[in-house]
């Protein structure tokens, strides 16, 4: 079995462990500093760069607010286009729905194009439950599969990994599933991915079964979108007969006039390139062309439990560009397996505890594993309002009906204190976000949550230690 | 499968957003129409500027007028087995020494793509400000796997094809149609975020850009 994180140690534990590994922080400082710089000088390409997020920011708000709408109409377009839609409530259906349609092909080994959703759902081990070895293909997908690893970042999921321990998975393991890594292979980046290239080569060119996730589906067509660099994508989405495509409900888009917005941001925001090197879009089958039997798997997985909370529902916006997480001071010191689970950084922190509700030790604590800097907040393309969900969740694990209370918010906010003890690396990553000042929650909260965030100071850029701002008050509660 | 799990989705999110007005807000649309500093007009502003975004992205760029188009494709297709898809003009191919194999009668196997030099195709629009072009398997672009498994793509670009940016060419591509917008070669930037030319997809791309009789004299040189 492929590891999860089920069982995984809160945060506080988890992010104390992390930050004792010295190795592990300088990988993942690399990475992100490296993204930032490429992000920054992107978007400063683009003047109407406010105006774009603006359009993102409502164009899923009016998707979210009709989400029974346009899902029908996906199904209706995807129906007609020769393709079949699959509903799925949570993730123990979905992947029953993905190993039943999988079995009917008789196939025992399928390839994967990388997929948040499917790591969420724990669908590789489903399927290996059932005798089904599905290969990733992505790069860094591959990096953490054949590592038995897990990932820590939702655009490269290997992120906290460097050349050196990558070269040691590939010449450790990929004989073990196939073409073995070239001998007297380096750590150079071009002879790893040329590695890779080989060693997946073999599985494309025999695939009969590919699973995909999506970057969007378009309601108004019933058109998949998936976006990518390597051509992995291009290889399952057109070489396999059998496609089946898990998404979650949130990334309908309404029209397909929409993605001029959306693909716009997503690049640059999430790799700084201004498109993505692939952008395969399709509709149902196409006769003659790709995969002649295609299933869309709609999965709700906690969705709809987000969805009516209406402070919290923002975060269903996320395109899961990745750069709340490269801009984050706290992802950067813990890296991202401390969120414990496939959404880590700010929207992990906001987006696991909507999911599964604030009733765990694992996600009551996620609310807490931020300093309300607010970095986030300005790098998000569909302007999510972290702070203020983070408050409102805050909120519920201490004073709600959570049966976890205090214990985890002080283990929490110590943790946070913890890694944020370096006041200079907290300016930085302030600075790098292009903050000036300090940040308040742009709207009052609603309900019993006013009182509080009318008295609440929001966080200057400390000029003291931030372990020591943190407790002088209280979390920036005092 | 379940109806039963279709309905009760959909009966969570009416109930979700049941608190919602039904009325949504306008979307706002200020965002630019073309890209930036360009005007659409000025088709050697955007012909360059598609031919910077492209090489900046490790593709290879040629201009060439009607006249010289023939003994580019020679120069830049190898003498080798090129997978040529219905509905390319073979006119331009008369200096050309190679094989080109079609799948008008028989489609190839994937290790016959696989095995192939090149594959040379047609676009249906181009965008300058990303450098992208975009196939949609019409005439000339052949079926997705063909464009996929040789090592190199050479894609005839019309300069009339190319607009400034996205939402210029959204409205004219058929959804309905497979589509694959490329931009640069097949890269990852999965090991420490350095990006690293070839992985998956054709390793080279390189895109003739075939320039209206008064644009290739100015271009000369
Ligand atoms: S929350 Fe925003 S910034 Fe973070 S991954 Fe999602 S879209 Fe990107």
């Amino acid at each position: 079995m492929s590891r999860t994180f089920v069982g995984w140690p809160a945060f506080p534990r988890a992010a104390a462990a992390a930050t004792q590994d010295m190795q592990l922080r300088s990988n993942v400082t690399r990475a992100t500093g490296t993204i930032r710089g490429k992000r920054a000088k992107l978007v400063t390409e683009r003047p109407d760069w406010e105006d774009l997020r603006d359009s993102a920011a409502a164009l899923k708000d009016e998707v979210l607010a009709h989400l029974d709408r346009y899902l029908l109409q996906a199904e209706e377009q995807v129906t007609a286009a020769g393709g079949t839609v699959h509903w799925a409530r949570d993730a123990a259906e979905a992947n029953r729905i993905v190993t039943e349609l999988v079995r009917a092909t008789g196939e025992r080994e399928i390839v994967k194009v990388k997929s948040m959703l499917t790591e969420e759902i724990g669908l590789d081990n489903a399927l290996e439950a059932a005798g089904i070895s599905a290969r990733e293909t992505d790069l860094a997908a591959a990096i953490v599969q054949l590592g038995d690893d897990l990932p820590s970042h939702v655009v490269v999921p290997a992120l906290h990994r460097n050349r050196g321990e990558i070269r040691d998975v590939f010449v450790r393991e990929m004989g073990r599933h196939g073409r073995p890594a070239p001998q007297g292979l380096t750590d150079e980046p071009a002879q790893l991915a040329e590695a890779a290239r080989l060693h997946l080569r073999e599985k494309f060119l025999k695939a009969k079964v590919a699973v995909s996730g999506a970057n969007f589906l378009v309601a108004e067509t019933g058109t998949v979108v998936v976006v990518e660099s390597e051509g992995n994508g291009r290889m399952c989405l057109t070489l396999a007969d059998t496609l089946i495509s898990v998404v979650g409900l949130e990334k309908a888009v309404p029209t397909w006039r929409d993605l001029e917005v959306f693909l716009q941001l997503l690049a640059r925001n999430a790799t700084g390139e201004r498109m993505a090197p692939y952008t395969t879009t399709f509709t149902g089958v196409t006769p003659g062309d790709g995969p002649q039997r295609f299933h869309l798997v709609l999965v709700d997985n906690g969705r709809t439990r987000a969805l009516a909370d209406r402070v919290g529902r923002q975060a269903l916006r996320c395109i899961r560009c990745g750069a709340c997480m490269n801009i984050c001071p706290v992802y950067e010191r813990t890296g991202g397996h401390a969120y414990g689970s496939v959404y880590p950084g700010p929207i992990g922190a906001i987006l696991n505890p909507l999911l599964k509700g604030p009733d765990d030790p694992q996600t009551a604590s996620l609310p807490y594993a931020s300093s309300l800097c607010g970095a986030c907040n300005e790098v998000c393309p569909v302007r999510i309002r972290f702070t203020d969900v983070l408050l409102k969740l805050r909120h519920e694990v201490a004073e709600g009906d959570a049966k976890v209370k205090h214990p985890v918010e002080k283990a929490a906010l110590d943790a946070v204190g913890a890694v944020m003890e370096h006041p200079a690396a907290w300016n930085a990553a302030v600075r790098a976000a292009g903050r000036v000042g300090p940040l308040m929650p742009r709207k009052r909260l609603p309900g019993p949550l006013r009182g509080w965030t009318d008295t609440r100071n929001v966080p200057e850029i400390p000029k003291e230690s931030f372990r020591t701002w943190w407790k002088r008050t209280d979390g920036g509660t005092k | 499968m379940s109806t039963g799990a279709r309905e009760e989705i959909l009966g969570r999110i009416r109930s979700a957003t049941a608190d919602l007005p039904t009325q949504s807000p306008e979307v706002p649309r200020t965002y630019l129409r073309h890209a930036p500093d360009v005007d659409p007009a000025d088709r050697e502003t955007v012909l360059a500027l598609f031919a910077e975004r492209l090489e900046e992205y490790g593709a290879t760029v040629y201009r060439a007028g009607p006249a010289g188009l023939v003994s580019t494709l020679a120069e830049v297709l190898p003498a080798g087995r090129v997978m040529v898809p219905t509905g390319f003009p073979i006119a331009w191919l008369t200096q050309w020494a190679g094989e080109a194999l079609t799948e008008e009668t028989t489609p190839l196997s994937r290790r016959q793509l696989d095995g192939l030099d090149a594959v040379l195709t047609t676009c249906a629009v181009a965008i300058a400000e990303s450098g992208t072009v975009v196939l949609d398997t019409g005439p000339g672009q052949g079926r997705r796997a063909a464009t996929l498994l040789p090592d190199l793509h050479v894609c005839v670009v019309r300069a009339g094809q190319v607009f400034s940016s996205m939402p210029e060419v959204i409205g004219s591509l058929d959804p309905l149609r497979p589509l694959t917008w490329i931009s640069g070669p097949s890269a990852t930037a999965d090991i420490e975020m350095i990006r690293v030319p070839g992985v998956h997809g054709p390793r080279r791309l390189t895109v003739v850009l075939l320039l209206e009789e008064d644009q290739s004299r100015d271009a000369v040189g």
